[in-house]
């Protein structure tokens, strides 16, 4: 599904991913793990197609398709999909409208006809109940005046709607409490079909414990110097980075 | 040929015909008006209001004046052509003079659409006036609105411009609003005219005590417009509001100059000003807020906010404070920016194309001046409008060639 190959990239003028090698097959979940600064983030926001990264080496390709040619939507309507770590608060534009753009867009992309309105509305309600996010939340502007918790809900919302086949958790357990990392873990799982694969990008092992990784890799300086079974999470959690490097 | 002159012989050639036409209250003011004119000649850009629109090249093109009569077919509207009583208490006495553009006005204007409402008296439905322009050639007219509110009276206004054929208009509006002790006016306009029209809009209120006024301008669409606005605040407890924004791109060019004036203590000013500039189009805004001595506990606040999105699109702001009373709460702020990239990529992330998502930040963005009507029908006709706008399907420019 998804194959990376010696990529390197930069962010304002920095070298930040020097050579980075990654295969992720079809239903497989990964869990990238790293100090801060290995640059972990950067990985994710390359494969989204952030236009403040610049990839200067290498090659990722998406089901075959060259993804560094793709724009940012066209990656999305090929089924890839990130939790941003930090969602954005966009005032004025409401849930609704955010939604039923993203939706049709991918629909467009697609050679589908747009959803008519009642279509559009029965499908968030049947999400939203599926992901258990309150309906006040859905119809005001996108992630304005949400807690931590409920942005990160929000997030799982989205990815409810578009059912990508491939999405990155980017430190999606950061600013949440126990109950709502289960919430939206638990979300998270209800909502993989078996050929979806996810790469979560943690600091803990506690979001691995409800979402159980086949592979875990560590990132550090700007490659993946360690990869293991789940086991390794546990490591990391005992002993730290420093006895890898 | 100096434009200046060229309107004071315009002026001479048409003088009887003008004379001919017009009710005497208008007439008694006429000469002195080109008088004025003459003295201060078209501003130049020298001139600090009007900085940004070079004034004497936008009346220099070539159009046939217009004397057309204006015919009102609403029964129980409280509109009507040339109130004689209204234009003899009020014709004349808001309006600065000493601005040219109003003494140009003043000396051509032929009629006056009369807007009252008596004391006490609610209108209970909005009054919508569309402003339609069709010629067969160039046209310039002169236009001329009073609003007269007596005291407790209320009403909802809406000023709705557009132009439907593919000619050059050049337009003067000086439109004089008087709000009564606790009257109340909301009052909207709305520009959707094309490319070859040119305007110079001149708005002035006197707010008497207790009196409220609201009022909301959107240019949607435009080729060259100048709103002057200034409300004076001349009882106690009176409050203001002006809001408004503006689309523009292209070569469009929308100058915004406002003025309030607190002469009165206890009153309230709100000001709310969004522009969004794209390809080679400019904005200018200037809101001075001037607080005579003696106007004690005024409250006022001034935002204007811009989005530059084009390359050469141009953008000038001068928000303004001038205060002579010592115990007074007054703020003003501007700021000129970009799109955020940040939620520009969040929303392409989710599979938004990035045209349709730089719309959606853009309605945003204007949302907050929308979002204030308390109209329902308006602000959602109006949400459709900027969207139809933003989507670039707007039914005047659609096609016209003089929009390209």
């Amino acid at each position: 599904m998804l194959e990376i190959r010696n990529l390197h990239a930069r962010v304002e003028g920095k070298e930040i991913l020097k050579g980075v090698d990654l295969t992720i097959r079809d239903g497989e979940i990964h869990a990238l793990m790293g100090t801060n600064g290995a640059g972990k983030s950067t990985l994710s926001n390359v494969i989204v197609g952030n236009p403040k990264y610049e990839v200067t080496d290498g090659t990722v390709f998406f089901d075959g398709q060259d993804l560094l040619k793709m724009s940012p939507e066209e990656r999305s309507h090929a089924g890839i999909f990130m939790s941003f770590q930090l969602p954005v608060e966009i005032p004025g534009v409401s849930m609704t409208n955010f939604m039923r753009a993203a939706v049709n867009a991918r629909r467009e992309a697609l050679s589908q006809e747009p959803l008519k309105a009642t279509d559009f509305l029965r499908l968030i309600r049947d999400t939203q109940k599926l992901v258990n996010i309150d309906k006040r939340l859905v119809s005001r502007s996108v992630n304005e005046g949400f807690s931590g918790g409920e942005k990160k809900r929000n997030e799982i919302f989205q990815m409810a709607l578009l059912q990508p086949t491939f999405c990155i958790l980017d430190e999606t357990d950061s600013g949440l409490d126990v109950d709502a990392l289960r919430v939206v873990a638990e979300g998270f799982n209800k909502l993989r079909g078996d050929k979806t694969s996810a790469l979560v990008i943690t600091h803990y092992q506690r979001l691995l414990d409800y979402i159980r990784p086949d592979i875990v890799h560590v990132l550090l300086d700007g490659r993946i110097v360690k990869t293991a079974g789940p086991d390794l999470a546990r490591e990391i959690e005992e002993r730290g980075f420093d006895w890898i490097r | 040929m100096d434009t200046t002159k060229s309107y004071i012989d315009l002026f001479a050639n048409h003088r009887e015909q003008l004379m001919a036409v017009a009710p005497d209250v208008m007439n008694s003011v006429r000469d002195e008006a080109i008088r004025q004119f003459q003295q201060q000649g078209f501003p130049t850009q020298k001139v600090e209001e009007y900085k940004y629109t070079d004034t004497s090249q936008l009346f220099s093109g070539n159009y046939e004046l217009s004397m057309a009569t204006a015919r009102v077919s609403a029964n129980d509207a409280p509109v009507v052509v040339n109130n004689s009583d209204l234009l003899q208490k009020y014709y004349g006495r808001c309006a600065d003079m000493s601005d040219s553009i109003v003494a140009l006005n003043t000396a051509f204007a032929t009629e006056c659409l009369c807007i009252h409402v008596g004391s006490n008296q609610r209108v209970e439905r909005p009054l919508e006036i569309s402003d339609i322009m069709k010629a067969q050639t160039n046209k310039m007219e002169h236009k001329r609105i009073l609003i007269v509110l007596d005291e407790n009276a209320s009403l909802t206004l809406l000023l709705h411009y557009e132009a439907t054929d593919p000619m050059r208009f050049l337009t003067t509006q000086v439109v004089e609003v008087v709000v009564g002790n606790g009257a109340h006016l909301d009052m909207y306009e709305i520009e959707e005219t094309h490319a070859g029209c040119t305007r110079f809009n001149n708005i002035s209120f006197n707010i008497f005590s207790n009196a409220t006024v609201r009022h909301i301008g959107i240019t949607l669409f435009n080729g060259t417009t100048r709103n002057t606005i200034s409300a004076a605040l001349k009882g106690e407890y009176s409050e203001v509001t002006l809001n408004g924004c503006v689309m523009e791109d292209k070569s469009q060019h929308v100058d915004v100059n406002t003025l309030i004036r607190h002469e009165a203590p206890r009153c309230t000013s709100h000001e709310l000003y969004k522009f969004v500039v794209d390809e080679q189009a400019l904005g200018a805004f200037a809101g001075k807020v001037y607080v005579a001595e003696g106007a004690q506990q005024t409250e006022s606040d001034e935002v204007n906010q811009n989005i530059c999105i084009g390359n050469e699109s141009h953008m000038f702001t001068q928000p303004m404070l001038e205060i002579y009373a010592d115990d007074v709460k007054c703020s003003h702020g501007s700021t000129v920016g970009k799109l955020d990239e940040t939620a520009l990529f969040y929303l392409r992330q989710r599979g938004i194309p990035f045209a349709k998502a730089r719309q959606l930040l853009i309605q945003a963005f204007i949302s907050q001046v929308v979002d204030y009507i308390p109209l329902q029908p308006l602000r959602e006709r109006l949400h459709s409008m900027a969207e139809r706008r933003l989507g670039g399907d707007l039914d005047t420019c659609a096609g016209c060639s003089l929009c390209r």
